[in-house]
């Protein structure tokens, strides 16, 4: 049965008080084949797996705080989610925009392929695991073991960064503008260069920031551990 | 508070189906409460406050709620209480001045049902959803494992080195009496406090001498504490506001909180001892 | 004056040439010694195992006339769109970067012929597989390499792998000769490099998150696809039920001599229960919880024969799945290529360094020229012949056992040659009533 009503903004409203979650992510989900482009979900209180698996360019507005996984596998929708995510939010994302007002949990983009994940708030622990392409910018700090094994893509962090950031990357880059608490096995601190101001340049303009790119410092691999030597075992 | 944590419990289903438990911390009374459990409460309950207090001494006041009794008993009497009560058969489910445990298998809703913990008011308490991984699931396989008087442990994780500490406590004189690996970190510390250590030192312990994965919520009289490993990748989430401290696995066991909207939402950092008093 | 009698010389049985000569390796390298191949050692198997047939208390059903059914659906408990397979063997996960675009083509092949499924590997989807295989399982795998929602919705089942019979609890490291432009485009990493693999999944541990993971995939897929959790026999009681717990449509079991992809040699060799061991313990956690034949169970790790089909399926397993036994089949160890085996310091039956990407029969490699070699057509024949081997092994047995699907095999139709494997498979030692241990 279908419950979604349009307000006054021509907006869909998907309301988790009355509809399941199925009832929500198929509407969700259709979107491509209907006119619809703007969505509201209300009364998400926690909820998971809301706003996964689209595939249109919509935009859909999350009023509240989620549970895991918000906005999964998102393929060019935007979602923007006013509230705090919990873990996993846009995980394996593969191209359009997520915003967060609040806090990320854990593995805030992990895997994720492509597009832009701007999390206004602080992420906690394993940022960007094993991102494979996105762009992540975090306004506040994040926490221990982000970008492990980070294949590609961006992670942009305006505050802190905790303990063992960008442990045995491969080729993403990495920019701090505040501390790093220590950085894992392979990552160093490399040179700022104007190709790296612009592609800064451009993402923080994206995330809604005024901070300068000539703030940051930059981060990435090493490379020692891309084929094995003895001498660097104890890294494994 | 009862209300709270009920709903709190059952939002946390899906996490821990096969069985429940709490721990409440509620007001001191005359001596020390003693909470048992029996699964033939109607003949075992039946006239044991009577019994107990001629075979110990003194007087024995008996709440029943189900197939839990609270004995309460004069403190200088509290070891032979025990020794009685399990010589009995029942099941010592925890001690202390203000601590009461209620724990059973089943669904959260139904264990919180028949406890009426609806009703139930207090400083603070502590409610588990377990779904267990390798020890069996029976009552006193549930958490909270309270180990010493007005203790109690949950644990979400599972450690790799409980068979190991289990021989060394045991040694020691604080043998767990089920095959639970959280039961083992409960006695842990309450061994290390018996040895002198404060309630910080006790849980900063857990992260030298239990290996594998942990998120530890420990109660006490006086408040809880908080400790997850240092890789942390069990979940973990605390809310602060003016009026409470709440714990939760997830954002999701927050969501009926009052004033949740404006609370501090924040998670604990790795291998980091945090603790509450009232 | 004659000479002294002398001792022959002796050989060390601790020490042997074998291990001698490893050691020496070790020393040399600095590197643990990683091969393909699942574990090598003796274990207790299915050889250890008989039917009792039929005879005067049991009555046997006619051979070719008096139909065996074979066929079975995967994916019953929460799936929309369950898998209706034709025979209860599949062809487990092996990836693309370990195999060869045309192997995988010939598995394709072979597998649809036969009316089964093949699995995809930790590497992604590729056409040639999609292309071929009728009914394909996508992996979820820790490294997520080539992981993508419409792959994900293009297949036909999802199996969430959390452990693999050749390293229950290992991750591992790929080295990088099999690393070219193709597979590295496929997976997100610059080529020739050497690749490590996560242990752990990057966004979830324990099965209380992988509940909600789950959640997620059904979330994904319009709740079309059966979901499936790979373990490695580990400790199969527990993992088994904490699967049902977590939502599996469908456990996939994987025993020691399992694995087809690099691992360390310690790993292969010393972790993990044998295939035969893990039955029981995983079917009793499948009972125990009311939920035999209704969340499926297919074992594998060294399946070679439709006696090893037959027999697990009377143990309780739903279905087997062949991962080496397939490769085999398409021509890898064939003879023919013994000069180019012995170049490589390794013989017929022997070669198992399939991570180097210089396998002679065409099909663990990514050399264009090796991979020429395989014809995927003439090969995925060879599958579907040996696949209906399997089957018609399996079905002559069952028939044997005077039954009429080959779900009806049951433990009570075996008995155990040796202790161990009376132990193990929980049946009678021949000739006694006596199942050693608990039983089940």
């Amino acid at each position: 049965m279908m419950t979604a009503t349009a307000t006054a903004q021509d907006a869909v409203t998907l309301d988790m008080g009355s509809m399941e979650l199925r009832e929500v992510n198929s509407t969700l989900q259709a979107a491509a084949a209907t006119n619809r482009t703007q969505f509201e979900v209300l009364n998400t209180l926690g909820s998971h797996a809301i706003a996964v698996g689209l595939d249109a360019e919509i935009k859909v507005t999350v009023k509240g705080s989620t549970g895991y996984y918000c906005a999964g596998m998102n393929k060019r929708a935007t979602v923007h989610v006013t509230g705090s995510v919990g873990p996993g939010v846009a995980e394996n994302m593969m191209s359009g925009t997520v915003i967060v007002d609040g806090d990320a949990s854990q593995y805030a983009g992990a895997t994720a392929h492509g597009g832009l994940l701007v999390i206004k708030g602080n992420a906690s622990s394993r940022c960007g695991i094993s991102m494979k392409g996105i762009d992540i910018v975090v306004h506040g700090n994040i926490g221990h073991m982000s970008a492990f094994m980070a294949q590609k893509g961006n992670l942009v962090v305006l505050g802190d960064a905790g303990d063992a950031l960008g442990d045995s990357l491969y080729e993403a880059r990495l920019f701090v503008r505040g501390s790093v608490k220590s950085l894992g096995a392979d990552c160093i601190e490399k040179e700022m260069r104007p190709e790296h101001l612009e592609l800064l340049k451009d993402l923080l303009d994206r995330s809604g920031t005024d901070a300068k790119p000539e703030e940051f410092r930059r981060y990435g691999s090493a490379r020692k551990l891309y084929h094995f030597n003895v001498d660097h075992a104890d890294a494994y | 508070m009862g209300d709270l944590l009920t709903d709190m419990l059952i939002t946390m289903t899906d996490r821990g189906p096969d069985s429940a438990g709490i721990a409440i911390y509620g007001t001191p009374g005359e001596g020390h409460k003693i909470t048992v459990q029996s699964d033939t409460p109607e003949t075992d309950f039946d006239g044991l406050g009577d019994a107990l207090g001629a075979e110990i001494g003194g007087t024995v006041t008996t709440r029943v709620n189900d197939t839990h009794a609270v004995l309460t008993v004069l403190e200088g009497s509290r070891a032979a209480a025990i020794a009685a009560l399990e010589a009995r058969g029942l099941r010592i489910m925890g001690v202390g001045e203000t601590m009461e445990i209620y724990k059973e298998t089943g669904l959260p809703r139904d264990v919180a049902k028949r406890f009426g913990l609806r009703d139930m008011s207090g400083t603070h308490g502590i409610g588990h959803t377990r779904m267990a991984t390798e020890s069996a699931v029976t009552t006193l396989g549930a958490h909270p494992f309270s180990t010493d008087a007005d203790q109690c442990l949950v644990h979400n994780g599972s450690l790799s080195n409980h068979n190991t500490m289990r021989r060394i406590l045991t040694e020691k004189g604080f043998a767990p009496k089920t095959e639970n690996d959280t039961e083992v970190a409960a006695c842990y510390i309450s061994s290390r406090i018996a040895e002198g250590a404060d309630l910080g030192t006790a849980l900063e312990g857990t992260l030298n001498d239990l290996d594998g994965f942990f998120t530890f919520v420990m109660g006490t009289k006086d408040g809880f504490g908080v400790v997850r490993d240092p890789i942390a990748c069990k979940p973990a989430v605390m809310a602060e506001t003016d009026d409470y401290v709440a714990f939760g696995s997830e954002y999701r066991a927050f969501a009926g909180l009052p004033g949740i909207e404006s609370a501090k939402v924040w998670e604990p950092e790795p291998a980091t001892v945090y603790f509450w008093e009232r | 004056m004659t000479e002294a009698p002398k001792t022959l010389p002796r050989q060390s049985w601790t020490f042997s040439n074998d291990t001698n000569a490893e050691i020496r390796r070790a020393a040399h390298t600095g590197i643990y010694d990683i091969r393909g191949g699942g574990a090598k050692r003796k274990v207790p198997h299915f050889d250890d195992l008989l039917f009792l047939g039929a005879s005067m208390s049991r009555y046997p059903l006619e051979g070719y006339r008096e139909k065996c059914e074979t066929s079975l659906t995967l994916g019953t408990r929460f799936a929309k769109k369950p898998i209706e397979l034709a025979i209860p063997i599949t062809i487990a996960g092996m990836s693309f970067g370990s195999l060869s675009g045309p192997a995988k083509e010939a598995l394709g092949r072979g597998a649809t012929m036969a009316g089964t499924s093949t699995t995809t590997g930790d590497g992604g989807m590729t056409e040639e597989e999609r292309g071929h295989s009728e009914k394909l399982v996508y992996q979820y795998l820790p490294s997520r390499y080539g992981m993508n929602p419409d792959d994900l919705r293009r297949a036909d089942a999802i199996e969430v792998v959390v452990g693999q019979g050749a390293k229950p609890g290992g991750g591992g490291m790929l080295l990088g000769q099999k690393i070219t432009e193709r597979v590295a485009g496929m997976r997100d990493l610059p080529v020739g490099i050497d690749q490590r693999s996560a242990c752990r999944h990057p966004d979830w541990t324990g099965p209380d998150d992988l509940e909600i993971k789950i959640l997620e995939l059904r979330e994904i897929t319009n709740w079309e696809k059966p979901i499936y959790i790979k373990v490695g026999g580990a400790r199969p009681y527990y993992d088994v039920a904490l699967s049902v717990k977590a939502g599996a449509d469908v456990i996939v079991l994987d025993g020691m001599q399992g694995g087809t992809a690099a691992t360390q040699d310690v790993f292969l060799e010393h972790v993990g229960q044998p295939t035969l061991a893990c039955i029981r313990p995983a079917v009793k956690a499948l009972q125990d919880l009311g939920m035999h034949r209704k969340v499926q169970l297919v074992v594998s790790g060294g399946i070679r024969t439709g006696a090893d089909v037959a027999k697990a399926l009377a143990l309780g397993a739903d279905a087997v799945s062949i991962g080496t036994a397939a490769l085999v089949a398409l021509g890898d160890n064939d003879p023919k290529w013994e000069a180019e085996y012995r170049k490589l310091g390794s013989t017929t039956g022997a070669y198992d360094d399939w991570h180097e990407g210089r396998d002679p029969a065409g099909i663990t490699t990514q050399d264009p020229e090796l991979m020429k070699r395989l014809d995927p057509v003439e090969a995925g024949r060879r599958l579907r012949n040996y696949l209906s081997v399997l089957t018609l092994e399996c079905q002559t047995l069952a028939r044997a056992c005077g039954k009429s699907h080959v779900h009806n095999l049951e433990p009570e139709d075996l008995c155990a040659l040796t202790i161990e494997a009376a132990a193990m498979a929980g049946v009678p030692l021949a000739g006694t009533d006596w199942i050693p241990g608990k039983g089940f």
